[in-house]
Protein backbone atom coordinates (compact mmCIF):
# COMPACT_ATOMS: atom_id res chain seq x y z
CA UNK A 1 0.00 0.00 0.00
CA UNK A 2 1.14 3.11 -0.68
CA UNK A 3 1.08 6.66 1.32
CA UNK A 4 -1.11 7.66 -1.14
CA UNK A 5 -3.77 5.00 -1.25
CA UNK A 6 -3.05 4.88 2.70
CA UNK A 7 -4.18 8.37 2.52
CA UNK A 8 -7.23 8.05 0.40
CA UNK A 9 -8.56 5.17 2.05
CA UNK A 10 -8.23 7.22 5.73
CA UNK A 11 -9.68 10.20 3.84
CA UNK A 12 -13.24 7.94 3.27
CA UNK A 13 -13.40 6.58 7.18
CA UNK A 14 -15.81 7.47 9.01
CA UNK A 15 -13.78 9.40 12.06
CA UNK A 16 -11.78 11.50 9.02
CA UNK A 17 -15.26 12.49 7.71
CA UNK A 18 -16.42 13.56 11.33
CA UNK A 19 -13.25 15.49 12.12
CA UNK A 20 -13.49 16.94 8.83
CA UNK A 21 -17.26 18.03 9.32
CA UNK A 22 -17.58 18.56 12.55
CA UNK A 23 -18.45 22.49 13.17
CA UNK A 24 -15.57 23.20 16.33
CA UNK A 25 -13.75 19.35 16.93
CA UNK A 26 -10.78 20.61 14.05
CA UNK A 27 -10.64 24.18 15.34
CA UNK A 28 -10.28 22.56 19.07
CA UNK A 29 -7.75 20.44 17.79
CA UNK A 30 -5.27 22.96 15.97
CA UNK A 31 -6.08 25.34 19.11
CA UNK A 32 -4.27 22.09 21.58
CA UNK A 33 -2.22 22.16 18.36
CA UNK A 34 -0.75 25.45 19.22
CA UNK A 35 -1.16 25.64 22.61
CA UNK A 36 1.49 22.56 22.92
CA UNK A 37 3.64 24.89 20.65
CA UNK A 38 4.31 26.55 23.68
CA UNK A 39 5.33 23.93 25.99
CA UNK A 40 7.67 21.97 23.23
CA UNK A 41 9.19 24.96 20.96
CA UNK A 42 8.86 27.53 24.28
CA UNK A 43 10.54 24.66 26.10
CA UNK A 44 13.23 23.69 23.59
CA UNK A 45 14.18 27.72 23.12
CA UNK A 46 14.98 28.47 26.13
CA UNK A 47 17.05 25.56 26.46
CA UNK A 48 18.38 26.94 22.68
CA UNK A 49 19.25 30.23 24.12
CA UNK A 50 21.37 29.08 27.01
CA UNK A 51 23.23 27.01 24.45
CA UNK A 52 24.29 29.85 22.39
CA UNK A 53 25.09 31.62 25.54
CA UNK A 54 22.07 34.22 25.32
CA UNK A 55 20.16 33.35 28.45
CA UNK A 56 20.12 31.28 32.03
CA UNK A 57 23.86 32.08 31.87
CA UNK A 58 24.53 30.76 35.86
CA UNK A 59 22.53 27.66 35.03
CA UNK A 60 24.57 24.76 34.09
CA UNK A 61 23.09 23.62 30.54
CA UNK A 62 23.23 19.74 31.96
CA UNK A 63 20.57 20.98 35.20
CA UNK A 64 18.69 23.20 32.55
CA UNK A 65 18.35 20.25 29.76
CA UNK A 66 17.44 17.85 32.39
CA UNK A 67 14.58 20.20 34.10
CA UNK A 68 13.67 21.02 30.66
CA UNK A 69 13.40 17.85 28.16
CA UNK A 70 10.35 16.30 30.48
CA UNK A 71 8.10 18.73 29.85
CA UNK A 72 9.38 18.89 25.85
CA UNK A 73 8.48 15.31 25.91
CA UNK A 74 5.36 16.06 26.99
CA UNK A 75 4.85 18.65 24.63
CA UNK A 76 6.17 17.05 21.62
CA UNK A 77 3.98 13.90 22.31
CA UNK A 78 0.56 16.42 22.21
CA UNK A 79 2.23 17.64 19.20
CA UNK A 80 2.38 14.45 17.84
CA UNK A 81 -1.02 13.24 18.52
CA UNK A 82 -2.58 16.51 17.55
CA UNK A 83 -0.83 16.72 14.66
CA UNK A 84 -1.34 13.02 13.15
CA UNK A 85 -5.31 14.12 14.00
CA UNK A 86 -4.79 17.16 11.86
CA UNK A 87 -3.43 15.62 9.02
CA UNK A 88 -6.36 12.53 9.40
CA UNK A 89 -8.92 15.47 9.25
CA UNK A 90 -7.37 16.13 5.63
CA UNK A 91 -5.20 13.69 4.55
CA UNK A 92 -5.38 13.11 0.87
CA UNK A 93 -4.78 17.28 0.68
CA UNK A 94 -2.02 17.10 3.24
CA UNK A 95 -0.52 14.27 1.44
CA UNK A 96 -0.26 16.52 -2.09
CA UNK A 97 0.81 19.70 0.32
CA UNK A 98 4.65 20.72 -0.41
CA UNK A 99 4.28 22.76 2.86
CA UNK A 100 3.22 19.47 4.96
CA UNK A 101 5.83 17.52 2.92
CA UNK A 102 8.48 20.51 3.66
CA UNK A 103 7.43 20.35 7.38
CA UNK A 104 7.88 16.09 8.02
CA UNK A 105 11.86 16.77 5.98
CA UNK A 106 12.61 19.67 8.46
CA UNK A 107 11.09 17.64 11.26
CA UNK A 108 13.77 14.61 10.30
CA UNK A 109 16.81 17.04 10.28
CA UNK A 110 15.43 18.60 13.57
CA UNK A 111 15.70 15.28 14.82
CA UNK A 112 18.81 14.28 13.69
CA UNK A 113 19.77 18.01 15.31
CA UNK A 114 19.06 16.68 18.53
CA UNK A 115 20.22 12.86 18.52
CA UNK A 116 23.67 14.72 16.78
CA UNK A 117 24.32 16.88 20.07
CA UNK A 118 22.91 13.80 22.35
CA UNK A 119 25.23 11.45 20.98
CA UNK A 120 27.91 13.73 20.59
CA UNK A 121 29.38 17.02 22.48
CA UNK A 122 26.32 16.49 25.36
CA UNK A 123 27.99 13.30 26.17
CA UNK A 124 30.86 15.34 27.60
CA UNK A 125 29.20 18.44 29.37
CA UNK A 126 30.28 18.15 32.53
CA UNK A 127 33.53 19.60 30.94
CA UNK A 128 31.83 23.31 29.25
CA UNK A 129 28.79 22.93 31.94
CA UNK A 130 29.11 26.34 32.91
CA UNK A 131 30.92 27.53 29.79
CA UNK A 132 29.44 31.26 28.50
CA UNK A 133 29.67 31.27 25.47
CA UNK A 134 29.33 27.35 25.37
CA UNK A 135 31.88 25.87 22.74
CA UNK A 136 31.12 26.47 19.24
CA UNK A 137 29.72 22.86 18.71
CA UNK A 138 26.95 23.76 21.18
CA UNK A 139 26.73 27.07 19.67
CA UNK A 140 25.89 25.44 16.33
CA UNK A 141 23.72 23.02 17.13
CA UNK A 142 21.65 25.59 19.27
CA UNK A 143 21.16 27.68 16.39
CA UNK A 144 20.48 25.14 14.41
CA UNK A 145 18.08 23.75 16.39
CA UNK A 146 16.23 27.19 16.63
CA UNK A 147 16.18 27.99 13.16
CA UNK A 148 14.62 24.76 12.14
CA UNK A 149 11.80 25.32 14.75
CA UNK A 150 11.05 28.41 13.16
CA UNK A 151 10.96 26.91 9.65
CA UNK A 152 8.89 23.88 10.73
CA UNK A 153 6.31 26.77 12.65
CA UNK A 154 6.60 28.44 9.19
CA UNK A 155 5.94 25.15 6.75
CA UNK A 156 3.21 24.33 9.37
CA UNK A 157 1.31 27.33 9.02
CA UNK A 158 1.75 27.32 5.89
CA UNK A 159 -0.39 24.30 5.00
CA UNK A 160 -3.53 26.00 5.56
CA UNK A 161 -2.73 28.13 2.61
CA UNK A 162 -3.67 26.60 -1.11
CA UNK A 163 -1.55 28.34 -3.36
CA UNK A 164 -0.22 25.08 -4.14
CA UNK A 165 -3.00 23.17 -3.80
CA UNK A 166 -2.99 20.41 -6.86
CA UNK A 167 -6.21 21.67 -7.43
CA UNK A 168 -5.25 24.91 -8.87
CA UNK A 169 -3.27 25.78 -11.98
CA UNK A 170 0.66 24.89 -10.70
CA UNK A 171 4.11 25.09 -12.47
CA UNK A 172 5.93 21.64 -13.53
CA UNK A 173 8.00 21.96 -10.39
CA UNK A 174 5.27 22.38 -8.49
CA UNK A 175 3.29 19.59 -9.96
CA UNK A 176 6.59 17.19 -9.08
CA UNK A 177 7.19 18.32 -6.01
CA UNK A 178 3.35 17.61 -4.46
CA UNK A 179 2.69 14.69 -7.19
CA UNK A 180 -0.47 16.31 -8.58
CA UNK A 181 -0.28 13.60 -11.49
CA UNK A 182 -1.95 11.22 -9.12
CA UNK A 183 -3.83 13.69 -7.15
CA UNK A 184 -7.76 12.77 -7.46
CA UNK A 185 -9.90 15.37 -5.75
CA UNK A 186 -11.67 13.87 -2.78
CA UNK A 187 -14.23 16.29 -2.94
CA UNK A 188 -15.31 16.29 -6.08
CA UNK A 189 -19.08 15.18 -7.36
CA UNK A 190 -19.11 12.31 -9.89
CA UNK B 1 -20.73 56.02 21.41
CA UNK B 2 -19.78 53.28 18.81
CA UNK B 3 -15.85 52.15 18.30
CA UNK B 4 -17.32 51.08 14.61
CA UNK B 5 -16.02 54.69 12.86
CA UNK B 6 -12.29 53.66 14.53
CA UNK B 7 -12.41 50.18 13.07
CA UNK B 8 -13.61 51.23 9.92
CA UNK B 9 -10.83 53.71 9.70
CA UNK B 10 -8.13 51.21 10.79
CA UNK B 11 -9.13 48.72 8.07
CA UNK B 12 -8.99 51.38 5.41
CA UNK B 13 -4.96 52.63 6.38
CA UNK B 14 -2.79 51.66 3.78
CA UNK B 15 -1.33 48.75 5.32
CA UNK B 16 -4.50 47.55 6.38
CA UNK B 17 -5.20 47.58 2.13
CA UNK B 18 -1.79 46.12 1.39
CA UNK B 19 -2.11 43.37 3.11
CA UNK B 20 -5.80 42.62 2.13
CA UNK B 21 -4.48 43.24 -1.54
CA UNK B 22 -1.32 40.44 -1.10
CA UNK B 23 -1.99 36.99 -1.20
CA UNK B 24 1.12 36.26 1.00
CA UNK B 25 1.21 38.93 3.36
CA UNK B 26 -1.26 38.11 5.85
CA UNK B 27 0.16 34.39 5.85
CA UNK B 28 3.51 35.64 6.75
CA UNK B 29 3.14 37.94 9.30
CA UNK B 30 0.44 35.31 10.76
CA UNK B 31 3.38 33.21 10.78
CA UNK B 32 6.19 35.70 12.86
CA UNK B 33 2.96 36.20 15.29
CA UNK B 34 2.83 32.44 16.18
CA UNK B 35 6.81 32.17 15.87
CA UNK B 36 6.91 35.10 18.74
CA UNK B 37 3.96 33.12 20.60
CA UNK B 38 6.31 30.03 20.99
CA UNK B 39 9.08 32.53 22.32
CA UNK B 40 6.28 34.15 25.08
CA UNK B 41 4.89 31.11 25.26
CA UNK B 42 8.28 29.24 26.54
CA UNK B 43 9.25 32.25 29.10
CA UNK B 44 5.66 32.82 30.44
CA UNK B 45 5.69 28.81 31.20
CA UNK B 46 8.83 28.58 32.67
CA UNK B 47 8.53 31.25 35.30
CA UNK B 48 5.35 30.10 36.19
CA UNK B 49 5.32 26.70 36.10
CA UNK B 50 8.33 27.44 38.21
CA UNK B 51 5.84 28.88 40.77
CA UNK B 52 4.09 25.77 40.46
CA UNK B 53 6.31 23.72 41.57
CA UNK B 54 6.47 22.33 38.60
CA UNK B 55 10.05 22.96 37.06
CA UNK B 56 13.24 24.23 37.57
CA UNK B 57 12.86 23.87 41.68
CA UNK B 58 16.58 24.15 43.38
CA UNK B 59 16.31 27.66 41.17
CA UNK B 60 15.10 31.01 42.80
CA UNK B 61 11.67 32.08 41.07
CA UNK B 62 13.61 35.45 40.52
CA UNK B 63 16.50 34.09 38.92
CA UNK B 64 14.63 32.46 36.28
CA UNK B 65 11.78 35.32 36.24
CA UNK B 66 15.07 38.02 35.65
CA UNK B 67 16.71 35.39 32.61
CA UNK B 68 13.40 34.77 30.97
CA UNK B 69 11.92 38.78 31.04
CA UNK B 70 14.53 40.09 27.97
CA UNK B 71 12.96 37.13 26.04
CA UNK B 72 9.37 38.11 26.82
CA UNK B 73 9.27 41.53 26.14
CA UNK B 74 11.23 41.01 22.84
CA UNK B 75 8.69 38.44 21.92
CA UNK B 76 5.79 40.68 22.86
CA UNK B 77 7.47 43.38 20.50
CA UNK B 78 7.26 40.80 17.96
CA UNK B 79 3.91 39.89 18.85
CA UNK B 80 2.50 43.55 18.77
CA UNK B 81 4.68 44.39 15.72
CA UNK B 82 2.96 41.36 13.82
CA UNK B 83 -0.43 41.55 15.63
CA UNK B 84 -1.31 45.06 14.85
CA UNK B 85 -1.29 44.67 11.08
CA UNK B 86 -2.69 41.27 11.35
CA UNK B 87 -5.41 43.68 12.83
CA UNK B 88 -5.43 46.53 10.80
CA UNK B 89 -6.30 44.12 7.59
CA UNK B 90 -9.60 42.43 9.09
CA UNK B 91 -10.64 45.12 11.26
CA UNK B 92 -14.35 45.50 10.26
CA UNK B 93 -14.70 41.16 11.01
CA UNK B 94 -12.70 41.72 14.12
CA UNK B 95 -15.27 44.32 15.33
CA UNK B 96 -17.71 42.16 15.00
CA UNK B 97 -15.74 38.75 16.36
CA UNK B 98 -16.45 37.60 20.21
CA UNK B 99 -12.92 36.04 20.15
CA UNK B 100 -11.22 38.99 19.30
CA UNK B 101 -12.50 40.99 22.12
CA UNK B 102 -12.46 38.62 24.34
CA UNK B 103 -8.64 38.36 22.94
CA UNK B 104 -8.46 42.38 23.85
CA UNK B 105 -9.80 42.42 27.53
CA UNK B 106 -7.49 39.38 28.04
CA UNK B 107 -4.68 40.97 26.74
CA UNK B 108 -5.32 44.18 28.30
CA UNK B 109 -5.76 42.47 32.05
CA UNK B 110 -2.77 40.27 31.74
CA UNK B 111 -0.64 42.76 30.48
CA UNK B 112 -1.05 45.54 33.63
CA UNK B 113 -1.07 41.84 35.73
CA UNK B 114 2.19 41.08 34.43
CA UNK B 115 3.35 44.36 34.67
CA UNK B 116 2.41 45.06 38.48
CA UNK B 117 1.70 42.02 40.54
CA UNK B 118 3.59 39.30 38.46
CA UNK B 119 6.40 41.13 38.20
CA UNK B 120 6.47 42.00 42.22
CA UNK B 121 5.82 38.60 42.61
CA UNK B 122 8.31 36.77 40.51
CA UNK B 123 11.16 39.15 41.50
CA UNK B 124 10.26 39.12 45.52
CA UNK B 125 12.66 37.30 48.21
CA UNK B 126 10.28 33.92 47.79
CA UNK B 127 10.04 33.44 52.27
CA UNK B 128 8.12 36.69 51.65
CA UNK B 129 5.51 35.93 49.32
CA UNK B 130 4.75 32.58 50.25
CA UNK B 131 4.26 29.31 48.15
CA UNK B 132 0.36 29.95 47.98
CA UNK B 133 0.76 33.58 46.46
CA UNK B 134 3.10 32.26 44.55
CA UNK B 135 1.01 29.41 43.19
CA UNK B 136 -2.36 32.36 42.90
CA UNK B 137 -0.35 34.12 41.20
CA UNK B 138 0.86 31.21 38.59
CA UNK B 139 -3.02 30.31 37.98
CA UNK B 140 -4.12 33.74 37.05
CA UNK B 141 -1.44 34.49 35.02
CA UNK B 142 -1.64 30.72 32.75
CA UNK B 143 -5.44 31.65 32.77
CA UNK B 144 -5.29 34.97 31.24
CA UNK B 145 -2.38 34.07 28.85
CA UNK B 146 -4.94 30.71 27.70
CA UNK B 147 -7.72 33.22 27.57
CA UNK B 148 -5.11 35.42 25.17
CA UNK B 149 -4.54 32.37 22.73
CA UNK B 150 -7.34 30.62 22.88
CA UNK B 151 -9.12 33.93 21.77
CA UNK B 152 -6.16 34.77 19.14
CA UNK B 153 -6.75 31.46 17.53
CA UNK B 154 -10.24 31.38 17.73
CA UNK B 155 -10.39 34.84 15.17
CA UNK B 156 -9.32 33.04 12.24
CA UNK B 157 -11.91 30.10 12.74
CA UNK B 158 -14.90 32.75 13.12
Amino acid sequence: MSLLTLSEWLERTEWSIALHESAYAYAIVESIHVWALCLFVGFAAMLDLRLLGLSFRRVPVSELASRLLPWTRVGFAVMVVSGVLLFYAIPVRSYHSVFFRLKLVLLVLAGLNVWLFHSGIYRRVARWDLDVPPPRRVRIAGALSLLLWATIIFSGRMIAYNWFDCGRTQSDLMIFLAECGSFVDPYAVP
Amino acid sequence: MSLLPFFEWCENTAIGEAIRNSLWLFPVIEAFHLLALALIGGAVLLVNMRLLGLVMGERPVSELARDAHPWFVGGLLVMLASGVPLFLSESIKCYYSVAFWVKMSSLLTVLVFTFTVYRRVTLADEDRIGAVRGKLVAIVSLALWSAVGWGGRWIGFS
